[in-house]
């Protein structure tokens, strides 16, 4: 029996950790404190949270303040709210004078479920990898979600870390090591390469599994930071298989997909499939059930590299 | 300082916002000229800053978030001796430390990078709250437009500014009356704003803009404990210059050679 946990737990057991360490680390959060799981860090540090209402852009701004002031501010809410709503404040109050302001978002993807798709970010990589001077780490279980958050402390400034809401594998180790922009190689192969982020790491190391099983012997690369992206390894890996699947609980336009084609278009000569949402938007559902409706399933990586070596 | 002293500031701000735009060929004289007396009463009164050490961590601050205006506070800083009077010259240039809107890694003085409307208030509060959780005594003043009075965000930053009972934050309403497209009564009423900002449960003053002694009244008035002030300036856009007064037009057009040559004029005999 796998290990699972929800990464926006450990997220919230991560800041009250950081809290603990480093008194500049504050919080803020814009209603959705029980959700994002920044409670934790609410009820342990009063004086260090604020619960900024339902008002994102207000609460981007305030950030702003607060590490212009020398604390380190966490900003949360869920993608859709953050990335989405709050985009320009983001974009012009945070990351144009490179503000040291960490934007921590759950409830990205479709695995929002039942809510629908208005609260279904598949566009929030997108914008915040469109954004000078910002980072973009998006991590695939409780584990590296703790590294993840701990690392973005560390960089001095702007990050973006998006973080899933179900309960999902625990695939990484405690031990290993993480660092923002070295992709990780979970699976070593050689006829083709699975790049994935976020939740489906998990669902590509199944395929790949099952693929295995079929005598097709595919690499699993974690691409937990989009931004800056490890081209070295894309561009290697690439080159050693020459076939390349990407796989992300995100729209394929502008997100991984797009990241991995531009290095690919590039600078390589390769095949190359996008699995994300296909330009469109999601709906309301069981998490698991709409992840199979929009291909994001171990069966449809199995069966685009099964295509691909055709 | 005396209030003739501050006058003659002034009339040096107000001739350099004129010949800065007139160098740059672009850029908005109406809503700079419109705070001039704020601003100069603000750095040469009020507010405790040392153009010596810009970072210094005491220092009062100041967001002006109607960052189009920032001419006027270009113009104070260097002649505050932040940076060299020389420079204003570069306004808007390329490579120049004195970009379109204020950009606080450029340009020393500057404490936040604003210009996109409706955002600066935001960061006020945010340094507000920063100073009260370092137990620090400084102020943070924040210059708003009332065109951006319009963003919801304001009002998002304004309910925050109330709830976190942020007595250590100034907030100036430059009211001039005018925006690109015409009056604020035409485009978007901003009604009864002394009403609706002493409803929200501000310390709240009502001036006129160019005068200095109403200024510094409001400006330095004792803080009402848990309370954050909210000052209107009444004022005139376009102030000092007769034919950019009260004139739409003037919001963003720089004026050309023969304009800069009257405004000068018009400047040295109106505010001496």
């Amino acid at each position: 029996m796998t290990n699972v946990k929800s990464p926006r737990i450990a997220y919230g057991e991560t800041l009250v950790e950081l809290g603990q360490k480093n008194e500049r680390v504050v919080v803020l959060d814009a209603d959705l404190a029980h959700a994002t799981q920044t409670a934790f860090f609410g009820d342990r540090f009063k004086d260090r949270f604020f619960n900024m209402g339902i008002a994102e852009q207000n609460m981007m701004g305030v950030a702003a303040g607060l590490s212009l002031s020398g604390f380190i501010p966490f900003a949360s809410t869920f993608a859709m709210f953050g990335a989405g709503r709050a985009f320009e404040q983001i974009r012009n109050t945070i990351c144009y004078p490179n503000l040291n302001v960490k934007i921590a978002v759950t409830h990205a993807g479709v695995t929002v479920g039942e809510d629908g798709a208005s609260h279904q970010a598949i566009e929030d990589i997108s914008l915040m990898r469109s954004v000078p001077n910002m980072t973009v780490i998006v991590p695939c279980d409780a584990i590296e979600t703790k590294k993840a958050v701990f690392a973005a402390a560390d960089v001095e400034g702007p990050v973006y870390i998006r973080i899933a809401r179900p309960v999902v594998p625990i695939i990484t180790k405690e031990s290993s090591n993480f660092e923002i922009g070295k992709a990780e190689i979970l699976k070593q192969g050689n006829d083709l390469s699975i790049f994935a982020t976020g939740l489906m790491v998990a669902k590509a190391l199944e395929a790949a599994s099952v693929l295995g099983d079929m005598g097709i012997d595919a690499t699993v690369i974690n691409v937990h930071t989009i931004k800056p992206l490890d081209e070295a390894l894309i561009l290697k890996e690439a080159a050693r298989t020459g076939k390349v699947i990407t796989v992300e609980e995100h729209s394929i336009l502008g997100g991984l997909g797009s990241a991995v084609a531009e290095v690919l278009a590039e600078q390589g000569k390769i095949k190359m499939k996008r699995i994300g949402l296909n330009d469109t938007f999601g709906q309301s559902g069981d998490p698991e059930a709409l992840l199979e409706h929009y291909g994001l399933s171990v069966k449809n990586i199995i069966k685009t590299a099964e295509e691909m070596l055709k | 300082m005396q209030i003739n002293e501050l006058q003659m500031i002034s009339t040096e701000v107000r001739s350099d916002i004129i010949k800065m735009l007139g160098e740059a060929k672009s850029g908005h004289p109406g809503g700079s000229l419109s705070m001039v007396d704020i601003l100069v009463t603000l750095y040469y009164k009020v507010m405790n800053v040392d153009s010596k050490n810009p970072g210094w961590e005491d220092r009062d601050r100041l967001v002006l978030s109607k960052g189009h205006g920032c001419p006027a506070l270009y113009s104070v800083l260097a002649h505050k001796g932040f940076f060299d009077v020389e420079q204003l010259w570069t306004l808007r240039k390329l490579g120049s430390m004195l970009q379109g809107h204020p950009d606080m890694k450029k340009t020393p003085g500057i404490d936040v990078s604003v210009g996109s409307l409706g955002q600066g208030l935001s960061v006020a509060v945010g340094l507000a709250l920063g100073a009260r959780l370092k137990k620090k005594n400084y102020r943070v003043f924040a210059i708003l437009g009332d065109g951006e009075m319009q963003e919801g965000q304001i009002w998002e930053a304004l309910m925050s500014a109330i709830h976190y009972k942020l007595d250590n934050l100034i907030i100036i309403l430059d009211y001039n009356k005018l925006q690109i497209d015409g009056p604020n009564e035409e485009v978007m009423s901003l009604g009864n704003i002394k009403d609706r900002i002493r409803a929200f449960g501000f310390d709240t003053y009502e001036i006129d803009g160019h005068r200095y002694d109403e200024i510094y009244d409001a400006l330095s008035a004792p803080a009402v404990a848990q309370k954050p002030r909210f000052i209107i300036a009444h004022t005139i856009k376009g102030k000092g210059v007769s034919f950019m007064e009260n004139q739409v037009g003037w919001h963003g057009k720089a004026p050309n050679a023969q304009e800069v040559e009257k405004a000068l004029a018009d400047i040295g005999g109106t505010t001496i």
